[in-house]
């Protein structure tokens, strides 16, 4: 096996506030190979965009990692000082956010935007930089790009503006692009298209991707593997239709069938009750336990870390039982 | 006068839309119109929409963002005035609903907003924001009888929040002390306080994460069995228009599109623009298939495309559509299009993948 691109041990990430210590990352860990796409899924606060920040070095104080590691290409990243990690930013990993508009400068032209970022990373003379931003809007499906490299990104449709930051993330050829939502502003037809166009250029440039996304839907067509957070955690993480089909952890199961589906019909949408804990009062054993149907002792005394089954791994101690959760699909479980 | 009988016949129409259209007027200000010569400029948010509600049915709108979906329903309960047609509710034209002749069909018609983070003032307790319509209209009891008896009106409060999964000790909460999913129910409950026959839904899930969202949408069902209400839902994700409607209307740069029942739209749809819509749902049983995305986006609602609004982005338009506005046809099983190609004929027979089967 190829060794991975990037890989995260055991990240913890906490912040630090007046009435003690919140801890918002715990144990994660997980790996991304070459030319790989890992989907992040998970409800809001569930800890998948802090994942791609910490990953990033974009974490906002007074959040910090406070243990674990994070590795690219075998190198430590996590303690890099603020200018060597700017360095690995856009160079090494890019990054593509879920608002088009404020991942751009309105002030300045995309071109003047595109050219300084290719000049920060690459040695290259601004014609020939030009040239390459050119380049790269067309690769992302802009037409006239050479007309519209001179505009203002207000003159751009949401759509277009997010071309252009995807043009922005890949500039410079990093390994790594972490896409933060990247769909989630956009209509359904335009969904499709940048869908579309991130699966072509990762696979054109050998480019991994970490995406993040609350849409199951995107993680099905686009992903290799799936990770799925629960609470600062990560729940279950294996390749994506196993994740889909056969979900290990019951946080997984309820998941699933609970997103209505376009392939068939159910009376009623299989339900999680109650919502995710707040961190500052995250149960003790599992926290998933005070809303599993499943749970037994166990699970309220014991934190359960990720354990292999089948091809995934899930934090649960059904699967360390062998009778793990997901004997049945999850169209199945609807009641 | 109660029309709220839940064993009401199925084809009774309750809500009568004929043309409708809402223009607004985003003209430059007078004096730039005056020294720069600027034209006035309307804004056809809706431009002729017709369609019939059956009492006890969920009827689904889907659109792109700016199609006009969430215009129709601000005009159904009167938020906005129509331009143009008229809009009846149980045979009462909605212009009535600022009158106070208006203020019966006001308790019938009742509106759940998408984010319920801004639906609910955040300086008022629970028990209040539930109770507000009570106050408003008095005590509407099972047989349509009205009494403002504060301690009955306190003992409503508590029925509604626990018809909709919360409980009575909520009532002196805030609504900040609640997550997202149970503030769209203390959202149900308020609208359900008058007993209304009619619920009008723009994106009420969208806020929400998907688990949340399976709750009030397991929760809107059971209340529409229970209460025998009818729903009109906006969404733009097709997958819970498909969960809940038992019709689906298709909008696109204001006018529908397509409108049929659910089987029918998901299954045979017919115009262009809804199967490129079916298309480009990412769904998870399409795990590693590939997919065609269709080019173009949606036109500028300040100046679409003349003829059929959808032919630039049409892989079947032809000069006819580029000159011709498609007008609306019933065809068989009483679904509507507006679609020349499909009129002449022309169009090919579905594939196996806009199938989704």
């Amino acid at each position: 096996m190829t060794p991975p691109l990037l890989e995260v041990k055991h990240l913890r990430v906490e912040f630090a506030q007046r009435r003690g210590t919140l801890r918002a990352l715990d144990d994660v860990s997980f790996t991304i190979a070459p030319g790989e796409v890992l989907g992040v899924v998970g409800e809001s606060g569930a800890g998948k965009s802090l994942t791609g920040a910490a990953i990033i070095g974009l974490l906002e104080p007074p959040g910090r990692v406070s243990a674990g590691e994070i590795l690219l290409n075998g190198r430590r990243i996590d303690n890099l000082p603020d200018e060597a990690m700017r360095r690995v930013r856009g160079r090494e990993i890019g990054a593509i956010f879920q608002d088009p508009l404020t991942s751009l400068n309105p002030v300045y032209t995309i071109g003047r935007q595109l050219i300084e970022t290719i000049q920060t990373h690459l040695n290259l003379s601004h014609a020939a930089a030009r040239r390459r931003a050119i380049e790269l809007l067309q690769s992302t499906g802009i037409t006239a790009a050479t007309e519209r490299i001179d505009h203002y990104p207000h003159q751009f449709s949401g759509g277009m503006r997010q071309r252009v930051v995807i043009a922005l993330a890949l500039a410079a050829e990093p390994k790594l692009v972490i896409a933060d939502e990247p769909t989630t502003a956009l209509d359904v037809s335009i969904q499709a298209q940048i869908i579309a166009l991130i699966k072509r250029l990762c696979r054109e440039h050998g480019t991994a991707v970490m995406l993040v996304t609350h849409d199951m839907g995107v993680i099905a067509e686009t992903a290799d593997r799936v990770a799925v957070m629960y609470a600062g955690r990560i729940a279950e993480i294996g390749p994506v239709s196993d994740v889909i089909h056969r979900p290990q952890h019951p946080y997984t199961r309820g998941l699933m069938g609970s997103i209505p589906s376009m392939a068939h019909d159910v009376e009623r949408l299989a339900q999680i009750d109650g919502s995710m804990p707040r961190l500052t009062s995250i149960p003790s054993g599992c926290a998933f336990n005070p809303r599993c149907p499943d749970r037994f002792d166990r699970c309220t005394r014991e934190r359960p870390d990720l354990m292999r089954v089948a091809a995934s791994e899930a934090a649960c101690w059904l699967v360390e039982q062998g009778t793990p959760a997901g004997a049945e699909t999850a169209a199945e479980v609807a009641p | 006068m109660n029309a709220r009988a839940p064993a009401a016949p199925a084809d009774k129409v309750l809500v009568e839309v004929r043309d409708a259209a809402r223009y607004f007027d985003v003209s430059p200000p007078l004096l730039n119109r005056l020294l720069e010569g600027k034209p006035r400029l309307l804004l056809k948010a809706v431009d002729g929409v017709s369609f019939d509600i059956r009492q006890g049915e969920t009827l689904g709108l889907v659109g792109e963002s700016g199609c006009g979906k969430s215009t129709v329903a601000r005009l159904l309960v009167g938020l906005y005035t129509a331009t143009r047609g008229t809009i009846r509710i149980a045979g009462s034209p909605v212009a009535m609903l600022a009158t106070t002749a208006g203020r019966d069909l006001r308790r019938r018609v009742q509106m759940i907003f998408q984010d319920p983070y801004a639906s609910l003032n955040p300086r008022w307790r629970v028990g209040r924001i539930v109770a507000e319509p009570l106050d408003v209209h008095g005590l509407i009891g099972e047989d349509g009888s009205v009494s403002r008896d504060s301690g009955r009106i306190a003992a409503r409060v508590d029925e509604l929040l626990a018809q909709v999964g919360l409980s009575p000790a909520d009532r002196p909460k805030y609504p900040h002390q609640f997550s997202g999913g149970q503030r769209q129910r203390i959202s149900i409950a308020r609208a359900l306080a008058t007993r209304p026959d009619f619920l009008v839904c723009d994106e009420p899930t969208s806020a929400l994460d998907v688990s949340v969202q399976a709750q009030v949408l397991n929760l809107m069902k059971d209340l529409q069995q229970r209460l025998g209400l009818t729903y009109l839902f906006i969404s733009h994700n097709l997958a819970v228009v498909r969960h809940v409607a038992d019709r689906v209307g298709v909008m696109y740069c204001g006018r529908i599109v397509e409108m049929a029942d659910k089987a029918t739209i998901f299954r045979e749809a017919r115009h262009p623009y809804t199967r490129m819509l079916l298309e480009a749902i990412p769904d998870i049983e399409m795990t590693g298939k590939g997919r065609v995305p269709v080019a173009g986006e949606v036109p500028n609602p300040l100046a679409p495309p003349p003829g059929c609004a959808f032919h630039p982005r049409c892989p079947h338009a032809n000069e006819r559509c580029k000159v011709e506005l498609p007008v609306a046809r019933v065809i068989a099983g009483g679904a509507i299009i507006a679609c020349h190609a499909d009129e002449e004929g022309r169009l090919p027979a579905l594939s196996a993948e806009v199938l989704l089967d």
